[in-house]
């Protein structure tokens, strides 16, 4: 253990701790904290009933008071362990509460009735994790729907994505034409219009096209990313013009080098874009708002900000369905993290 | 003759999905060798450019020009032909103010209250977030086991959703939230933070910055490490005091990734939507409500919409993003050189 903590804790001089070295640990450990921990903290809440989501102060496990069913009543009883008023200690279901006072049934004498103030008593509780506010919102409500258009959406988009972002940047890497710098040009621009600017006109321009209300309108406005291009343009300069000549030479048509030979050589950075498009899509969340209206047609991300906006939130569903939406992208953080922090160090974009 | 091995032997299931691709690839070759015979290689070029050029022309430079001449419209009509052209009357409506500092006094008080709270939030955001994630980004740069662990720490909010990092600081923030737990632990009674006005402003504020440090921390530590290292090492030989050092090495020689950084944050921080959108919904009353929401809810949410006016009102904030962007670009290319002259 000691040597683990000096593993850990060695610095570069190995002499003593200076302030810095203090702060440097305090920032690490309150970061871990503060980064972590509300994630953690949804998971873990998402697990309890909502009779234990209504409770001040919170546990951190979820908790269940348990039932018995007495003989005599319909409804299970909730139970308690009392000190009753001779001192004695029992376990005891409630049949009522009338103020503070409770009265309370011996679940092995139903007949006799026991009154016990309230503050005398504490319920039995164990622990028991609330998997229905997985499993209800999956049967009852259009959650599989949402999944299925969330995946849908994101799977389609990024395909495409991949497919003409990497035919316009090899056009812009392996060709001179008239135009280039154009063109270019025009691709920066577009980093300059975000969809904030333009929702008003592209709405009107994605109806026109009768794609109002259709997952192909959520989808066709995200594809032609700049940072796409750039990207993949960045990486396909690398590729030297004479493997190209050398294909020309052989009779190879101008599709075949784009998908034979410029593709495969440009792997590594169409995998990057792939794992950043899929981030971006899985996340999108003001235009799909926009397109989708029909209830059967949100996104997770759209169907979880209409139900956590209503009146009388059901939080055990909201944050069930919450933690669901967060898996893909704690997937994509756990393996594949380093590509992003790599990609990002690198070109600089998002 | 030897048969030639692909380089990547992938799974069979890899394999199987790759046959219909090359099959789909191999139909498309015989009519673009066509394509290649009757037009060249520019006409080649010119293919391979125009799936992405449609799209960005229809999607993003469109709607861009369009955008003028909505804002020169008005009434409830979607179609710009079913508009009215009422010349710039939506833009006087914007400016129509006795007293600019006083959204109470204009027409469009939403406009001007919104333009109000993202200047706030912008000028808190910005300052606060470029603090963090530079502090961040230096710890991450000393001698620390395990460093690429404590990047992904820092680093793992951004990959969230914006609805999901909402959804998480509304349940911490609510009234039986783990805020007021771990403050009832030191006597503190629960509080509904996202009903008052300045709370909910800090969280729109704090949630942010939460969100996203982790990006920013990323570029200034990638900046930080191309900081050469003797630089350092002579500077301690001649006896310079750390501090010194900061000043006058590290800021510096910093200073192109910063300035970037900078302009990203502002960029990011005047369209700020989509987590508020979930925290506070804009709310209470309008103390949270930014420029990216009014110009939602002006031409699509509410009873009364106008989108001529949203229109308007985009385009004004286009304009201050057109001026970011601008520099954001500039910069880049005047760091990009200085890197090449090395």
């Amino acid at each position: 253990m000691s040597r683990i903590a000096a593993f850990i804790f060695r610095r570069k001089g190995g002499n003593g701790w200076h302030w810095t070295d203090i702060v440097t640990w305090i920032w690490l450990v309150g970061g871990l904290l503060i980064m972590f921990g509300p994630a953690v903290w949804l998971v873990g809440s998402s697990f309890k009933s909502p009779a234990a989501l209504a409770e001040f102060p919170p546990t951190l496990l979820p908790y269940v008071t348990q039932k018995v069913t007495v003989e005599g009543y319909d409804k299970p009883l909730y139970l308690y362990d009392a000190t009753l008023p001779d001192g004695s200690k029992a376990v005891l279901a409630e049949v009522r509460r009338i103020g503070i006072i409770s009265q309370m049934v011996d679940p092995e004498k139903p007949r006799e009735i026991i009154k016990v103030n309230i503050a005398q008593r504490t319920p039995v509780r164990t622990m028991a994790f609330a998997t229905t506010n997985y499993t209800e919102p999956f049967i009852h409500f259009d959650f599989v729907r949402y999944l299925w258009n969330s995946v849908f959406v994101t799977v389609t988009a990024t395909l495409i994505t991949l497919v003409v972002n990497s035919m316009a940047a090899f056009a812009l890497s392996k060709y001179e034409f008239r135009g280039r710098a154009v063109a270019m040009l025009l691709i920066l621009a577009t980093l300059m219009v975000p969809l904030s600017v333009i929702m008003v006109p592209l709405y009107s321009i994605v109806s026109a096209l009768g794609l109002f209300n259709n997952l192909w309108g959520v989808i066709l406005p995200t594809v032609a990313t700049p940072t796409g291009v750039f990207i993949l343009r960045q990486y396909m300069l690398t590729i030297p013009d004479e493997l190209i000549d050398a294909a020309r030479m052989d009779k190879a048509s101008e599709w075949q080098i784009y998908w034979r030979i410029v593709l495969p050589l440009t792997a590594p950075a169409l995998a990057v874009l792939a794992i950043f498009s899929v981030v971006w899509r899985w996340n999108d969340f003001l235009w799909p708002l926009i397109v989708l209206s029909r209830k059967e047609l949100y996104t997770l991300q759209v169907g979880l900000s209409i139900y956590s906006g209503e009146l009388n939130v059901q939080w055990h569903f909201i944050l069930a369905m919450t933690v669901v939406t967060m898996i893909p992208v704690v997937l994509v953080f756990i393996f594949l993290q380093r590509f992003i922090t790599t990609g990002i160090a690198g070109t600089g974009l998002k | 003759m030897k048969a030639e091995t692909p380089k990547s032997t992938g799974s069979g299931f890899g394999e199987a999905i790759m046959v219909p691709v090359r099959l789909a690839m191999g139909l498309v070759d015989a009519p673009l060798r066509w394509v290649q015979r009757k037009f060249g290689l520019g006409g080649m070029a010119a293919f391979f450019l125009l799936p992405n050029m449609l799209i960005f022309g229809i999607f993003v430079l469109l709607p861009f020009f369009i955008n003028f001449a909505y804002s020169m419209t008005g009434g409830t009509a979607l179609f710009l032909d079913d508009r009215t052209f009422v010349g710039t009357d939506q833009y006087t409506r914007l400016f129509d103010c006795s007293n600019y500092l006083d959204p109470n006094s204009c027409t469009e008080d939403t406009f001007w209250t919104a333009v109000g709270n993202t200047a706030w939030f912008v000028v808190l955001q910005v300052t606060l977030m470029i603090l963090f994630s530079l502090v961040t980004a230096l710890i991450l740069n000393r001698e620390l086991t395990a460093r690429s662990f404590w990047r992904a720490v820092f680093f793992f909010p951004v990959l969230l959703s914006p609805v999901v990092v909402g959804l998480i600081w509304k349940w911490i923030l609510q009234r039986q939230g783990l805020l007021n737990f771990g403050l009832y632990g030191f006597g503190f009674q629960p509080y509904t933070w996202l009903n008052d006005r300045n709370w909910a402003f800090a969280a729109t504020v704090g949630v942010s910055i939460w969100a996203h440090m982790g990006f920013y921390t990323l570029i200034l530590l990638a900046g930080l490490q191309a900081i050469p290292k003797d630089l350092y090492e002579a500077a301690e030989m001649d006896g310079t005091r750390p501090a010194r050092a900061f000043w006058r090495i590290t800021l510096p020689l910093l200073m192109p990734n910063l300035l970037v950084v900078i302009v990203l944050v502002l960029i990011r921080a005047v369209q700020i939507f989509d987590e508020v959108y979930v925290l506070t919904g804009g709310g209470p009353g309008t103390s949270t409500l930014y420029l990216t929401q009014y110009i939602y809810e002006t031409g699509f949410a509410t009873q009364l919409r106008n989108p001529g006016l949203a229109a308007a009102a985009s385009i004004l904030m286009g304009g201050v993003l057109i001026v970011l962007t601008l520099i954001q670009l500039g910069l880049g290319r005047s760091s990009e050189k200085k890197g090449s002259r090395k």
